[in-house]
């Protein structure tokens, strides 16, 4: 395997491509007694158009999200999720518009439940019956999420913003159309996409590398699958479709989201290079120690519920911040003034050496979390680049990198507001 | 790793434990006070205006810009309950100065500051800032009355509420609305000043430093700290018994589209003499985990919701069903989750459940060795508790936890409360009468 070493962060990666095209990455972690992996795939809910074997195929939403639930089955019966909790092991999963994820983690045993973890996510096992069984439980899963005002705005936004993008529907899909799913949809998609050529495994721990190296050629299928193309429709336009949007909902106050579509540069030191100068703007422009964020926290229009993040997934770009606020157009107005304040005078230098200071202190806090830390290393495998090497690549931005990005991307014609009012009861 | 717990000052107390694997250090400090309705809001609201400004740092954007400066050190205000005890302060981590360039003195540096947020706070004639005290005021009047939003957490709050309803325990950790409301400045600087005057004070630290060193550094920040008669008698109204002979039932109705059930149960007297790992392991078998009976039985075998699922206060001696079901599911789910209740009073279960309970809490207390939150919040708890017992040790104990314990347990348990959260439109008796009457 190859040995990746970064002395300035005390840690060494381990990376390997197998010859069935899996990307393995191992990071060891000596002292720890927890070990976590997590196996994902290139796929997630806004995969719903794609070409195998020559042909076009559209599957409904929610597909992903489905397979999901349904892969812990195993052919003789037994639940996957059942045999690692038996052996002490913690599982889960979670689909993403770009990534469908299974991991667990453990203080013991964990060859055998990684031996488990590559064996279920590659064996499909579906019947009419146990497809069928599901949908009760996904319903009740969707339905909870209707009365979730975070999820609800944040999906209000999306739509705001994208005009055809599957990004905009719910990962989970809804009610209707996951009856449209059924045991063959759920085959055609494990094929398509479970294949190792499409897939990445990540594990930390007080391991071998090697060892992990070997149980991977061992568990998983020799062939090399082609990956396919998924379909997402024509580049969107940069301007949101609409760039304001209020609807009410039982919640105690105005909750808000703003967001910015991006285009996403291409894989590579491009993309995490994108990532980074975007997040360090954000952090200049609304983090906590931002005069914009203070002087509004300040003044009561903002509290503590209010956050921001940049997002990429299955090719798109997204800028998000909000939470709740008294006043949400006025957030938005503070906001675009001080995008122009900045777009004119720019960051100021002492403050942009402390933010990214802090920014490289947050970033070694992340590295304590198995669980971030895998799930960044798989996200970056499918993006073309290593995880790892945002630190140092951090010290490296120039300002004017963050002053472009927020002139640009943040321009008062790219923004999207959504609003939840407060219901009259 | 040891835990080591010295008294640094009169009834300050240091716990300490050495690590050199993590790249960051944690340092929490807290007060400990007795939780009642009358004072839970004011010492809530306390940490919260103490963070708005020092009198070095006058500000947010001030302290903020230092946090930034000291690569990101991060220090926020924690307001917790553990059983009726209200412990309140803050929580600091900064980055290991062994992956710092210019290897600062961080541990230095956040004990310094932490000591000036706690002990220096800005002030105008010796009294808190009133509109600083205003301004967090009226934050924590929204974060009271933003709890309705997430309707899962929101509907465990009101089963605890009303069955608690006679306790201290019911107005929460931050307290009251009504009493929330009516904070004034004046007064809470007289309740900042006769806390700091009086209660246990306690400091967990993970991380490279060596105990000397850190006690010689807390020992500074802290020189200020009035300590007068500390007071250590507090503690947890534990009741074996529900409050009627047949459990309450609350209903509530909000625009939802799926509903809430919470049974609320009182442990009993299983609680005279707590045997924490034998009620991990009940509660896992119960409906703690993705292989528990509820999981099992009420989301897989009956698919009545999405989650099904418990949860115990071993301080104050609770644990909890929640659900969410549709609303025409209710008494399906309700009767189910009570034959799960009873199946295991009549010792059915299964040498697998038992087995997978174990090693799922013996799994989770070893990994709490790798993280220092979790160890923060584990030490704390066991400190309040009076117990020496280290995670490793629990999860021995966890794992030699047999079938009887859990009987004993489960026919220790007493229904008290039953708690539904329905949609609005969901009364069809009520829409047939109009619809006859159109």
């Amino acid at each position: 395997m190859e040995k990746l070493e970064y002395p300035q962060l005390g840690e060494t990666l381990y990376a390997a491509t197998l010859p069935n095209g899996l990307r393995l990455r191992v990071l060891p972690k000596p002292g720890f007694r927890t070990s976590y992996a997590a196996f994902a795939t290139n796929y997630g809910g806004a995969h719903r158009r794609f070409r195998l074997d020559g042909q076009d195929v559209i599957t409904p939403a929610g597909v992903a999200h489905y397979l999901e639930h349904k892969m812990f089955d195993l052919p003789n019966g037994d639940s996957a999720l059942n045999i690692l909790t038996a052996n002490g092991a913690d599982p889960n999963a979670f689909t993403s518009s770009g990534m469908t994820c299974y991991y667990f983690q453990c203080t013991h045993s964990f060859e055998e439940n990684l031996r488990m973890l590559l064996h279920f996510v590659s064996t499909p096992y579906f019947t009419p019956e146990t497809v069928q069984k599901e949908r009760g439980i996904i319903a009740q899963e969707i339905r909870m999420g209707e009365d979730n005002p975070g999820l609800a705005l944040y999906y209000k936004l999306l739509r705001q913003l994208y005009l055809h993008h599957p990004i905009r529907d719910r990962v989970a899909g809804t009610v209707e159309s996951i009856e449209e799913i059924r045991h063959e949809t759920l085959y055609t998609c494990h094929k398509a996409f479970y294949a190792p050529s499409n897939m990445c495994l990540c594990v930390a721990g007080d391991l071998e590398p090697e060892q992990i190296l070997d149980i991977a050629r061992e568990a998983l299928p020799e062939a090399c699958a082609p990956i396919p193309e998924a379909d997402f429709g024509p580049l969107e336009q940069l301007q949101p479709v609409e760039a304001f949007g209020r609807e009410p909902m039982p919640v105690s106050a105005p909750q808000f989201l703003i967001g910015a579509k991006l285009h996403p540069a291409p894989a590579g030191e491009a993309a995490l290079r994108q990532r980074l100068t975007a997040q360090l703007a954000l952090r200049l422009l609304v983090g906590a120690s931002s005069p914009l964020y203070t002087r509004l926290y300040a003044d009561g229009t903002l509290n503590r519920d209010f956050d921001y993040e940049v997002d990429f997934s299955a090719g798109t770009g997204t800028v998000i911040l909000g939470g709740e606020s008294r006043d949400p157009e006025r957030v938005l107005q503070a906001l675009q003034e001080e995008v122009a304040k900045v777009a004119d005078t720019g960051f100021d230098a002492a403050r942009f050496a402390r933010a990214k200071r802090a920014s490289y202190g947050a970033r070694l806090r992340g590295l304590e979390d198995f669980d971030s830390v895998c799930i960044a290393l798989a996200d970056g495998v499918f993006n073309g680049y290593c995880a790892l090497d945002a630190p140092l690549l951090l010290g490296a931005l120039d300002k004017a990198a963050c002053e472009d990005f927020v002139r640009q991307s943040l321009a008062p014609d790219r923004l999207a507001i959504s609003i939840l009012d407060p219901k009259k009861v | 790793m040891e835990l080591t717990r010295t008294e640094i000052m009169p009834g300050v107390w240091l716990n300490h434990l050495r690590s050199d694997k993590f790249k960051t250090a944690c340092m929490s400090l807290t007060l400990l006070t007795q939780l009642k309705r009358e004072t839970a809001a004011m010492n809530a609201l306390i940490p919260y205006v103490l963070r708005r400004g020092t009198s070095g740092l006058p500000n947010m954007e001030a302290i903020s810009a230092h946090l930034d400066e000291l690569y990101g050190t991060a220090i926020e205000p924690v307001v917790r309950r553990i059983g009726e005890i209200q412990c309140l302060g803050f929580y600091a981590s900064f980055p290991e100065e062994d992956f710092l360039p210019e290897k600062p003195k961080l541990l230095q540096a956040a004990s310094t500051l932490l000591g000036q947020l706690l002990l220096s706070p800005a002030t105008r004639g010796g009294l808190l800032l009133p509109q600083y005290v205003d301004s967090e005021r009226e934050k924590m009047l929204e974060l009271l009355r933003s709890r309705i939003n997430e309707k899962r957490s929101y509907s465990l709050q009101r089963c605890l509420e009303e069955m608690c309803c006679c306790e201290d325990f019911a107005v929460g950790r931050f307290g009251g609305e009504a009493e929330c409301e009516a904070i004034h400045y004046q007064k809470l600087t007289r309740q900042y000043r006769s806390l700091l005057q009086s209660c246990p004070v306690e400091i967990f630290y993970c991380g490279r430093a060596a105990e000397k060193q850190l006690a010689d550094v807390l020992r500074d920040a802290l020189m200020t700290l009035p300590r007068g008669e500390i007071d250590y008698d507090m503690g947890t109204d534990v009741r074996m018994n529900a409050l009627e002979d047949q459990p309450r039932s609350v209903e509530e109705t909000l625009d939802v589209s799926q509903g809430k059930l919470v049974i609320g149960f009182r442990l009993g007297e299983c609680m005279e003499d707590p045997d924490l790992a034998a009620l991990y392991v009940f509660n896992s078998v119960f409906g703690g985990s993705s292989s528990s009976k509820l999981f099992m039985n009420v989301r897989e075998k009956l698919q009545l919701c999405y989650y099904a699922s418990s949860l115990v206060d071993t301080h104050k001696g609770l644990l909890l069903v929640a659900s969410g079901v549709d609303f025409g599911q209710k008494e399906a789910a309700q009767a189910e989750i009570f034959a799960q209740l009873d199946a295991m009073r009549r010792g059915e279960i299964e040498e697998d459940e038992l087995q997978s309970a174990r090693a799922g809490v013996a799994s989770d207390l070893r990994a709490m060795l790798d993280s220092q939150g979790e160890l923060e919040g584990f030490y704390l708890s066991q400190i309040l508790d009076g117990s020496e017992c280290s995670p490793l040790e629990l999860a021995e104990l966890a794992e030699n936890v047999n079938t009887e314990d859990l009987v004993a347990i489960a026919n220790s348990v007493e229904c008290d409360l039953i708690y539904f959260l329905r949609g609005e439109e969901a009364e069809p008796e009520k829409e047939e009468a109009e619809d006859g009457e159109a």
